[in-house]
């Protein structure tokens, strides 16, 4: 199952070498990971999109917890949350291709951010699976490139990750 | 008190309670050299290779229970320590690892000697920090000692640029008494309601059975632990990394489990209807299969590590703690209790283990004309009436010395238990002879561990460290070529030394003593004769080049399903 994994780790040189070393040292999988500083500037704040058993996601969440690094951690995905994800997508727009693409862009409320004579960027946020559906939508043959931030993620009402 | 950094570490040193570190110098270090030549309050061993530096300060931590110190210099020094350091954080040991770096201006430049020394040691380390400012140096050096030796223990690594260690930058210095790391809070009390759940378990036990491992002796539990299993009158078995947290001549005692454990021990684990597994692993080598591992049990687990407990079996009720803390918890809860232990199921489950007991499963051929590596070990164990502190390396030598040396006390048998490390006995011996000088101190070895770390005899020769070197030299890299007979149908690849130095004549250009014993008669009298020493004796066994450790669980097999010794079932057919 799909894991949205929130961090509070040191906002120090190598924490986030730690996170990645674990991952690759114990054969886990990330899926996603973005990482920044929070209004706590001594601290940053990841969210890591994993998938495993059970008993794969608890050992994960311990062994991140074991590290010096991580302040504190959270399952997202064991209660009520929310997830956001960042994309720019470059597409060829050209004679009637321009409109179709201004107005799927619309549908999936992205905003057309630079306009060249045979391109669009379109900025796009939302869950992955909405990206990967507009991806769909635009098809891979008018795609020029695309860029996404990889998933942020937090609780829905009280619960909060705090360190 | 305005101090350089280099002054600042020698200090912190002191101020510490190190007594001695190992090291080697280079020059990303020699401003700490040049401290700790004036000064005598730290103790320096030079070693002759980093490796054996940080083997030493490793074995001097098993032995103690303090922290090891080590230094050395950036690059190859770095390196060189890290398979040190990689069997000091298997077997979860307290060390402190200062290595030198190039100065900071040059970090990435590929500078003469540099390594990227975090990120090298990142995976086999307990935390490593790189400190780039000599005003962060002493807390750091005492984050380095906290996180080392508290809560499930490991090595540090603190990597220190020349720069930082500068003379000429001096800055205010006070020991830091306290230091607070906000993300790292070892649990020392276990879950009180978690303890009563477990003795009720315990209690209700009708084929009971106690497992310890590394945890119980580096988590000062050896007491409690024998008080408790005596309270019970249940069965305990050792890990490898257990043995002497449980006194080893004991009734009680099962002898060690695992691949070359007692049949003993692992038909009872099999059979146990309840596991109380204390400061242990589950490692792959103690469980063989993973499938049919105790099928019968409900599992107790205490672990100071709480990414320890269901990491390879699941377990009923674990509680996280300090061994030591949760299991004086359960003595009182257990001498409260109403319930008492079934001492009728287990009378029976003792008579059952007695039965297996009676199969004598470390019955060796004692009538053979050439000496038998068991009878060495036994030998060895009578003359030093099993009060010395004996180190391994890795093999068949090792696993004998486990199986036949019977420790009743803690950190008297050390060895690499999670890494496997060759070469680390003779180094470690080193650490133990300067935590103890007045102590029986044996390296148990075979002849192609102890030529890994072979120059550290010139070191035990500086620093007149009497060591007892005994040499199980069976010619062969003695468990490849176990596993080669069995397994690959004979086919001895490059397990053979076709040519060993003459041991005993290398151990005298080392300016030791060297006796090389060919007949069984002659064991116990060299053994006599090296104890009673005051030198350093290398003791080159000539033993029996096909003898075979036994019992067994081969790969992929059970607990239950131990291949036994040849001799024992030609003898089994007799009766």
């Amino acid at each position: 199952m799909r894991h949205i994994i929130s961090i509070l780790l040191e906002n120090e040189a190598g924490a986030l070498s730690r996170v990645a070393g674990l991952f690759s040292a114990r054969g886990y999988n990330i899926e996603s990971l973005t990482v920044a500083p929070t209004e706590d500037s001594s601290l940053s704040r990841m969210t890591l999109v994993t998938r495993g058993s059970d008993d794969i996601i608890e050992q994960i969440t311990k062994q991140l917890n074991k590290l010096v690094d991580v302040v504190k951690l959270m399952d997202l995905s064991e209660g009520p949350y929310m997830e956001r994800e960042l994309m720019l997508l470059k597409a060829r727009a050209v004679t009637s291709a321009r409109e179709e693409l201004k107005r799927l862009a619309d549908i999936f409320r992205g905003r057309i951010i630079d306009v060249t004579d045979g391109t669009y960027t379109i900025e796009l946020t939302g869950t992955s699976d909405k990206l990967d559906a507009f991806i769909e939508a635009v098809g891979s043959k008018d795609i020029v490139e695309v860029v996404r931030t990889g998933v942020s993620g937090i609780a829905r009402g009280e619960r909060s990750l705090r360190a | 008190m305005e101090l350089s950094g280099a002054q600042i570490i020698v200090q912190f040193l002191k101020d510490e309670g190190v007594e001695c570190i190992f090291g080697y110098p280079g020059g990303a270090v020699l401003h700490i050299y040049d401290e700790l030549y004036k000064q005598d309050d730290v103790k320096h061993i030079l070693v002759r290779h980093e490796q054996g530096a940080a083997h030493a300060a490793d074995g001097y931590a098993r032995a103690t229970g303090k922290p090891g110190v080590c230094l050395v210099t950036s690059g190859p020094g770095a390196t060189n320590a890290v398979t040190g350091i990689a069997t000091a954080h298997m077997d979860s040991i307290p060390l402190v690892v200062l290595t030198g770096q190039v100065p900071t201006p040059w970090i990435g430049s590929d500078a003469f000697q540099e390594v990227d020394t975090v990120g090298i040691t990142r995976p086999c380390v307990k935390h490593n920090f790189l400190v780039k400012d000599v005003r962060e140096l002493a807390d750091t050096l005492k984050k380095a000692f906290y996180i080392a030796s508290t809560g499930r223990p490991g090595p540090v690594v603190v990597d220190i640029p020349k720069d930082v260690t500068d003379p000429r930058v001096k800055v205010p210095y006070t020991h830091p008494k306290k230091v607070h790391v906000r993300s790292y809070n070892p649990v020392l009390k276990g879950h009180s309601k978690q303890v009563r759940r477990a003795v009720e378990v315990l209690l209700g036990a009708k084929r009971p059975m106690i497992y310890t491992g590394g945890g119980v002796i580096l988590g000062e539990g050896s007491r409690e632990l024998t008080d408790l299993t005596r309270l019970l009158g249940y069965p305990i078995t050792n890990t490898l990394m257990g043995l002497g947290g449980y006194p080893g001549t004991d009734r009680q005692f099962l002898g060690m489990l695992g691949k070359h454990g007692t049949y003993e021990a692992n038909m009872a684990m099999h059979e146990c209807d309840v596991l109380l597994a204390v400061g242990a692993r589950f490692d792959d080598r103690v469980t063989g299969k993973i499938d049919t591992f105790c099928p019968h049990a409900q599992i107790i687990h205490i672990d100071v590590d709480p990414a320890s407990i269901s990491k390879n079996v699941k377990v009923d009720i674990p509680i996280v703690g300090s061994v030591a803390h949760v299991l004086r918890d359960m003595i009182d809860v257990v001498k409260e209790s109403d319930l008492k232990p079934d001492s009728a199921a287990v009378a029976q489950w003792w008579a059952q283990i007695d039965k297996w007991r009676g199969l004598e499963c470390l019955k060796y051929d004692r009538g053979s004309e050439l000496i038998k590596p068991q009878f060495v070990i036994e030998t060895l164990y009578k003359v030093t009436r099993g009060d010395a502190y004996v180190t391994s390396d890795v093999g068949q030598h090792q696993m004998w010395a486990a199986q036949f040396y019977k420790f009743d006390l803690p950190r008297r048998w050390i060895n690499s238990g999670g890494l496997g490390t060759m070469g680390f006995g003779l180094p470690a011996a080193m650490g133990v002879k300067l935590a103890f000088p007045n102590e029986p101190v044996v390296c148990v070895t075979g002849e192609a561990s102890v030529q890994m770390c072979i120059q550290e005899l010139s070191t035990c020769f500086q620093y007149k460290l009497p060591i007892k070197v005994v040499n199980l030299n069976n010619r062969y890299m003695g468990m490849v070529r176990q596993w080669q007979e069995f397994f690959y149908g004979s086919r001895y690849s490059h397990s053979y030394m076709d040519a060993l130095p003459d041991f005993v004549k290398l151990a005298e250009a080392y300016g030791h003593s060297g006796m090389r014993i060919e007949r069984p008669a002659d064991v116990e009298g060299a053994l006599r004769e090296a104890m009673a020493s005051d030198k350093l004796v290398f003791l080159d066994f000539i033993t029996d080049p096909t003898e075979n450790v036994y019992p067994m669980i081969e790969a992929g097999k059970g607990q239950d399903e131990m291949r036994l010794s040849p001799h024992l079932s030609a003898e089994r057919e007799l009766a």
